[in-house]
């Protein structure tokens, strides 16, 4: 396959960036995406010119860690699939690839297709978790889960942080990333002495650094786990009834 | 040095308690005025700085990725071993250590791996405690699978991600005592090297990923969980970033590497399908619970799949061992399906693939309840290969997946250099020879929430008061001064080639001579093209751009200069070793039947790798192993 490739192309945080051109004259269909930008990076290099940053670790779609935009589109044009496990045969020979990094004033560009997506960890950091010590457990079927109730927490629990959500957001919100962990912890009975407290904690740190919701829906769209914005609506009742509650 | 093991005197069941009753305590107003570095947030690393920080004491930890969240740890799929016994089929204690010593092919240390079979219940108790959405039965309790070498249903899961919701699960406990300030965390900040003063660990030296600031960190004791070393094949099941610079860095600076060659070589992959390939998709050895692993009768069949008769398919592992059949531990899978393949009766690219079957299951269950166990699974393979495997059978080949090796440590989890702990897939200590399935997030967590936090204050409370070493101590200096300059040498070779067009080159070496199948000669002649290819590296590659910027060349180009030693080292590990015994396969040591044949006389033993220096040989030191619990047998899973 022959492709067409813009690549957003930085130095750094300061500088400014633009659009390069490149041509590939070998892609080939079983490739995947960041395959391809391998060997286009193979190629720069042995030309002397900077290869292209891009974030990426486990290339099977789970750790989180690549993502860019691909003809305007969160991980491109698959439903479902994060940038690392999108195949070049979803392409034709001859396309053209507009390739850029997140965009979204809370992810600032470090380098060509690299940001920094230290907010989503703040959001944690300030409530996403259930306090228990190593050690003072109890045995773990003491703990009885009702089936459905694992599975839609699982549901939730299956964001991997990636931040398309974000990076597709016209206001630059980040509702589906923590409503999806606010989710997971308040459907189990092990989340429910924190969920007040939780909920009001993480809402508030995400309001010091995304934009707010509007209904958009293009970050359920792009989600590559599918997480639905259902828990959006379960986030926002349950925010309200902490208020109410006083937490 | 003679290496001491430190293992507790008494019966196996009583040595850990035995051991947390001696080891001293640091008591809770000492904890906070303590510094521990902890360099890894996967389930060791993160589980360990979380623990330690919620006890009290004052935590660094660091990882390469931008989010400790990240670690490799989260891309496990199948599941946690655990002898809950919650399936009432006959599991305990003493049969998850039974059972791990002897898929270990006799190679580990009988002591961990029954501290490792004691702590594991407790590991389920703490993660359902955190949250992690363990899949639940219709009455509201744990359900269990099977794995590998195992006739119980011990194994817990969370879907296809167990490791993602265990991982998460650390993280947020770790994310936790961040925000208590217990915890300093510090993300896209890579160790290049451990400070040693005075035979001890005092801290490390680290590049800032974005700034390409080199900088010192200090503390009372360093942690590596840093992971396992499959990449040094290039091709593995391994995130990218996955190295061994930490530990080939503490390595050189005076830890004792043990068992370099146990490399596992993990059964069910996605095959290659092509040069420019940049990894290798692992697919859950759970699928060998109800999929079906064949090839052709015929070596010249030339049909698809589905239109084999049953009568000419030869599901070879049914076969050649029904008591275990499809779920035959990981060393016996894989070379089975490497002996059909150089038999010529291989599938698909290449003709390395044997097919992994669905079709009688989805017969016998319905194709809800597959879709249940496997959807994400199914769904992977599907976006990988193009094939639908709910109508095609999976196509599948063995791949480097899991480093059994590690530095070496002793019970209480210390490396040779005082003051260094070494935990998770970084260490060398519970799976011998071979690891079965689901036991590596058992041992990362055992080791990070379990027995660290114990063992760690025996060291410490011998050094109350001293405080670390400044960092602008010389040392600090001195090690500062030689990354600085290895840095430089890298950016400034004047070649033409990239980096990973040499690790490839490294990689393809290390499967040919060091990967499923070893021999005496084909080890020695790698061992001169590792060296030759190495000297070749440093003149002849390029990296471009400068230190002070996001440079992943500059990154992958450090830690491809440490696999050339670590590759050397196996190989002369595997030459060392004249037996074959679990994962490590020497054609010259086989049974008729062509199973591996070990000399126990010989080799019941660690074989413990001192640093020589760069152009020195390395000194090797030997643990003998004693079996008093399990004795030694042939292993058998027919
Ligand atoms: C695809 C796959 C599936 C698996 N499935 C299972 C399974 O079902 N069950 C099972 O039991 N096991 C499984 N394993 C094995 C298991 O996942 C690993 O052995 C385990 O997670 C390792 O954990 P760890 O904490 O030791 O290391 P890792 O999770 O690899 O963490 C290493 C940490 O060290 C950091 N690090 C590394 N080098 C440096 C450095 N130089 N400087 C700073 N930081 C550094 C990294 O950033 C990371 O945080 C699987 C492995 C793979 C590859
Ligand atoms: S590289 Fe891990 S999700 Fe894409």
């Amino acid at each position: 396959m022959r492709l067409k490739l813009q690549i957003w192309r930085q130095e750094n945080g300061e500088a400014g960036g633009q659009f390069v051109t490149y041509e590939l004259a070998d892609a080939s269909p079983e490739m995947s995406f960041l395959e391809m930008l391998d060997v286009l990076n193979e190629q720069l290099t042995e030309r002397g010119e900077e290869p292209v940053a891009f974030e990426h670790d486990c290339r099977e779609g789970i750790c989180g860690s690549c993502g860019m935009m691909i003809n305007g589109q969160a991980h491109g044009p698959m439903a479902g699939t994060a940038t690392c496990q999108l195949h070049m045969r979803h392409f034709q020979d001859g396309d053209e690839i507009r390739i850029e990094p997140w965009r979204s004033a809370a992810f600032p560009v470090l380098k060509d297709l690299v940001v920094d997506r230290a907010p989503l960890d703040r959001i944690i950091e300030s409530g996403g978790y259930i306090s228990v010590n190593t050690g003072s457990a109890r045995d773990a079927n003491e703990i009885l889960v009702p089936k459905p109730a694992a599975d839609r927490a699982m549901d939730a629990a299956e964001c991997i942080g990636c931040g398309a959500c974000v990076a597709q957001c016209p206001n630059g919100a980040g509702q589906l990333f923590t409503s999806a962990k606010i989710s997971h912890l308040g459907l189990l009975p092990q989340g429910q002495p924190e969920r007040d407290r939780r909920v009001k904690r993480m809402v508030e740190t995400m309001e010091d650094y995304f934009g707010s919701c509007s209904n958009y829906r293009e970050c359920e769209a792009v989600c590559p786990k599918g997480i639905s914005i259902d828990f959006i609506a379960r986030m926002n009742r349950d925010y309200v009834k902490a208020l109410i509650r006083g937490e | 040095m003679t290496l001491d093991a430190k293992v507790p005197s008494g019966q196996i069941q009583d040595k850990w308690d035995k051991a947390r009753f001696d080891l001293k305590l640091v008591n809770p107003a000492n904890k906070r005025k303590f510094k521990i570095i902890v360099v890894g947030s996967g389930l060791a690393g993160g589980s360990a700085a979380a623990t330690l920080g919620e006890l009290g004491y004052h935590v660094q930890c660091f990882c390469y990725q931008d989010s400790p969240r990240r670690a490799h740890s989260i891309a496990a799929q199948g599941g946690i071993n655990a002898a809950k016994n919650y399936q009432n089929d006959g599991d305990s204690v003493w049969r998850l250590f039974y059972d791990t010593v002897k898929g270990g092919d006799f190679r580990s240390r009988e002591a961990n791996v029954y501290r490792l079979a004691q702590v594991s219940v407790n590991i389920i108790d703490q993660c359902v405690a955190q949250g992690v959405p363990f899949a639940r039965e219709y009455g509201g309790l744990l359900d269990n699978r099977s794995f590998g070498g195992a006739q119980v249903s011990r194994t817990f899961y969370a879907r296809g991600q167990t490791g993602q919701q265990l991982q998460l699960g650390a993280y947020q406990a770790l994310a936790r005592q961040i925000d208590a300030g217990q915890v300093e965390m510090f993300p896209r900040t890579e160790m290049l090297d451990l400070v040693v003063e005075d035979g001890r660990a005092r801290g490390i030296v680290t590049r800032d990923m974005v700034t390409g600031e080199i900088a010192s960190y200090s503390a009372d004791a360093v942690v590596l969980a840093t992971g396992g070393y499959s990449n040094v094949f290039f091709l593995s099941t391994n995130a990218k970033g996955c190295n061994a610079t930490a530990i080939w860095r503490a390595h050189r600076r005076g830890a004792y590497f043990a068992n370099p060659c146990y490399t596992q070589i993990h059964p069910t992959c996605i095959p290659q399908h092509g040069d420019y390939q940049s990894k290798l998709t692992l697919m859950s050895e759970s699928l060998r619970n109800d999929g079906r692993i064949w090839v052709p009768r015929s070596v010249s069949e030339e049909r698809a799949a589905n239109d084999i008769p049953e009568a000419e398919r030869d599901y070879y592992l049914e076969r050649r061992y029904p008591a275990f059949g499809n779920l035959v531990p990981r060393d016996i899978a894989s070379r089975a399906a490497k002996a059909v393949c150089d038999e010529g009766r291989g599938v698909g690219h290449g003709g390395r693939g044997v097919y992994l079957d669905f079709a009688d299951a989805i017969g016998r269950l319905g194709k809800g309840a597959i879709e249940a166990k496997y959807g994400n699974l199914f769904e992977m393979y599907e976006r990988i290969t193009g094939e639908d495997p709910y109508t095609v059978p999976m196509r599948i080949y063995p791949a480097p997946h899991y480093t059994m090796g590690g530095l070496w440590v002793d019970y209480n989890l210390m490396s040779t250099i005082e003051g260094l702990y070494v935990i998770g897939e970084a260490n060398f200590s519970d799976h011998g020879a071979n690891r079965l399935g689901a036991s590596a997030l058992m041992q990362g967590l055992a080791d990070g929430y379990f027995v660290l936090p114990y063992t760690i204050g025996d060291y410490l409370s011998k050094h109350m008061g001293e405080g670390p070493l400044p960092t602008g101590h010389a040392a600090f200096q001195a090690v500062e001064t030689e990354v600085a300059d290895r840095v430089q040498s890298l950016l400034s070779a004047d070649g033409s080639r990239t980096v990973d067009s040499f690790h490839r080159e490294l990689g393809a070496l290390c499967w040919d001579a060091c990967g499923m199948s070893r021999t005496a000669e084909g080890l020695a002649a790698a061992i001169d093209q590792i060296r030759e290819l190495k000297g070749r590296y440093l003149k002849e590659v390029k990296v471009l751009g400068g230190n002070e910027q996001v440079n992943q060349s500059l990154e992958k180009a450090g830690r491809v200069l440490d696999y050339f030693e670590l590759a050397e080292l196996m190989c002369r590990d595997a030459l060392m070793r004249e037996e074959s015994c679990g994962t490590h396969f020497r054609e010259e040591y086989q049974t008729p039947e062509g199973e591996a044949r070990r000399d126990d006389e010989k080799f019941t033993f660690v074989g413990a790798w001192e640093y020589g220096g760069p152009d020195t040989e390395p000194n090797l030191h030997r643990e003998s192993l004693e079996f008093q619990n399990v004795p030694p047998s042939q292993r058998s899973y027919k």
